[in-house]
């Protein structure tokens, strides 16, 4: 149904130092060769696109940002073609200083690697059912049937609500974090059904509390003492819903398509297993799903280019991942890299919270594949499709493989 | 023949990635926030000097201090 929705055209861009588009089909398809002209032309660009927007590209230019809380506020973090007053806020995400660490703090403790350790049978569990439904076949969507579903049913069984309800989350994180970019309506629908559908399951939990996410939230005080309001609660669901689906689907299907590319790679990976999390860092740095943004409020100078008021600045860390003076053959995966100070999960006070998670889901979900599916290539009569915007990864990724004998 | 290593992790910058704790379990602690904490008073047992420069290397957010005593 999204799919019809008509969304304002964008010019194509014919000038990237001066006129980026991260949503350009360019971009989407293969943004690295860009980044890397970008980068060989200035480590901040600008466009007057998306109301004013900056683009830091060198990973000294995306750390200082990263860092930088005076001059960057995170209350807005995703760029879009419009502006308007702030709904849908997700705390810790969304916060500032002082804000943002009483707020983060609540949501630490169920994400530790020691907590995703109990998650991770559940996890493997998911994988195989999908792998079963589709494994006789000898090829599927990979991204359709599989990575697309593993982190949606990981965090709605943390959250303790239906894992069944996982296609109207997927179809909300579309319209919140894909259409959205330049449809408020749209945007605004998301974010109004995702809240319903919260109210409904906080309400449930005030007659019957359980032991879930939903209710450990709830139970939480806030820095006053006092129990966090039905508001706070709700944004905090909304952001490890948004953000613990589309970016962790993505890292899985980046990886996955990576190794159907790279057969050499493919090879070590099920020849020495022990590989694995180096694998899973170096995939994570050359395929870095998330881009960021923040708002700048104060001006200042990043890296020797003077940053005002009033832009954007959309936080790339993929390209910071991709930067050659920090990383020696930034352009090439190297999954034995010794040395990876990648920063795709974030930088500085808003790493990413559930990087415990993610790192768990891609590690299962590539071992289990691994496992069942050895070998397996892309599939030449189909074609690979990308996703547009903040978040990257392939939505589309059709394989081919032997039927298991 | 060096001296031996200790570690610090300085908890001003630590922001709970967790690739110390990935890399060199023994040598590290993570606190119920997930934030990292040299294990014991740091120092580092002989055998394992590799793994504290390898948590070193690659700490995002440059928190962990590796000195020779």
């Amino acid at each position: 149904m999204s799919d019809t929705v008509v969304m304002s055209a964008h010019p194509p861009v014919t000038d990237w130092v001066h006129d980026f588009d991260h949503t350009d089909p360019r971009w989407t398809e293969d943004p690295f060769p860009i980044w890397d002209q970008l980068r060989a032309e200035c480590p901040v660009v600008h466009t007057d696109r998306f109301l004013g927007c900056y683009l830091p590209t060198t990973y000294e230019a995306v750390k200082q940002i990263a860092h930088d809380t005076e001059h960057f506020s995170s209350r807005r973090v995703v760029v879009r073609d419009v502006r308007p007053e702030q709904v849908g806020n997700a705390p810790p995400i969304t916060s500032d200083p002082p804000e943002h660490k009483p707020a983060k703090q609540l949501l630490l403790p169920p994400f530790t690697p020691d907590a995703m350790k109990k998650l991770e049978p559940r996890v493997r569990a998911i994988c195989n059912e999908l792998i079963d439904d589709f494994i006789a076949e000898g090829k599927c969507d990979a991204a359709a049937r599989y990575t697309k579903h593993i982190p949606v049913r990981a965090i709605a069984h943390m959250l303790g609500i239906p894992e069944k309800d996982s296609d109207l989350f997927i179809r909300w994180i579309h319209e919140i974090l894909e259409l959205g970019i330049k449809d408020n309506e749209i945007f605004l629908r998301g974010i109004r059904e995702m809240g319903e559908y919260f109210v409904g399951h906080i309400e449930e939990r005030k007659r019957h509390p359980t032991d879930d996410l939903i209710s450990t939230l709830m139970n939480a005080k806030g820095k006053d003492g006092q129990p966090l309001s039905d508001e706070h609660v709700q944004g905090s669901l909304r952001l490890l819903l948004i953000a613990g689906i589309d970016t962790t689907w993505s890292a899985i299907g980046s990886s996955l398509w990576h190794l159907a590319k790279t057969p050499a790679d493919r090879e070590r990976l099920v020849a020495e297993p022990t590989l694995m999390p180096s694998a899973v860092e170096e995939l994570l740095r050359a395929y870095s799903p998330v881009t960021m943004a923040r708002e700048v409020m104060k001006e200042t100078v990043i890296s020797g280019c003077p940053v005002k008021p009033g832009n954007m600045v959309l936080l790339s860390f993929p390209a910071a991942n991709r930067d050659p003076a920090v990383f020696p053959d930034a352009d090439k995966v190297l999954i034995d890299r010794k040395e990876n100070r990648h920063a795709a999960f974030g930088l500085g006070i808003h790493r990413c919270v559930g990087s415990n998670l993610a790192r768990m889901e891609m590690t299962v979900a590539l071992e289990e594949w691994l496992k069942r599916i050895p070998d397996f290539r892309l599939d030449p009569a189909g074609q690979v499709k990308w996703s547009e915007g903040t978040v990257r990864g392939p939505r589309q990724l059709p394989m081919l493989f032997a039927r298991p004998g | 023949m060096a001296g031996k290593l200790k570690i610090h992790v300085d908890q001003d910058k630590c922001q709970g990635h967790a690739r110390c704790k990935s890399l060199a379990p023994e040598l590290f602690d993570l606190d119920e926030y997930g934030n990292a904490h040299e294990h014991g008073d740091g120092t580092v047992p002989a055998g394992l000097e590799d793994k504290a420069w390898l948590a070193q290397t690659n700490c995002p957010e440059i928190a962990i201090e590796v000195t020779e005593e």
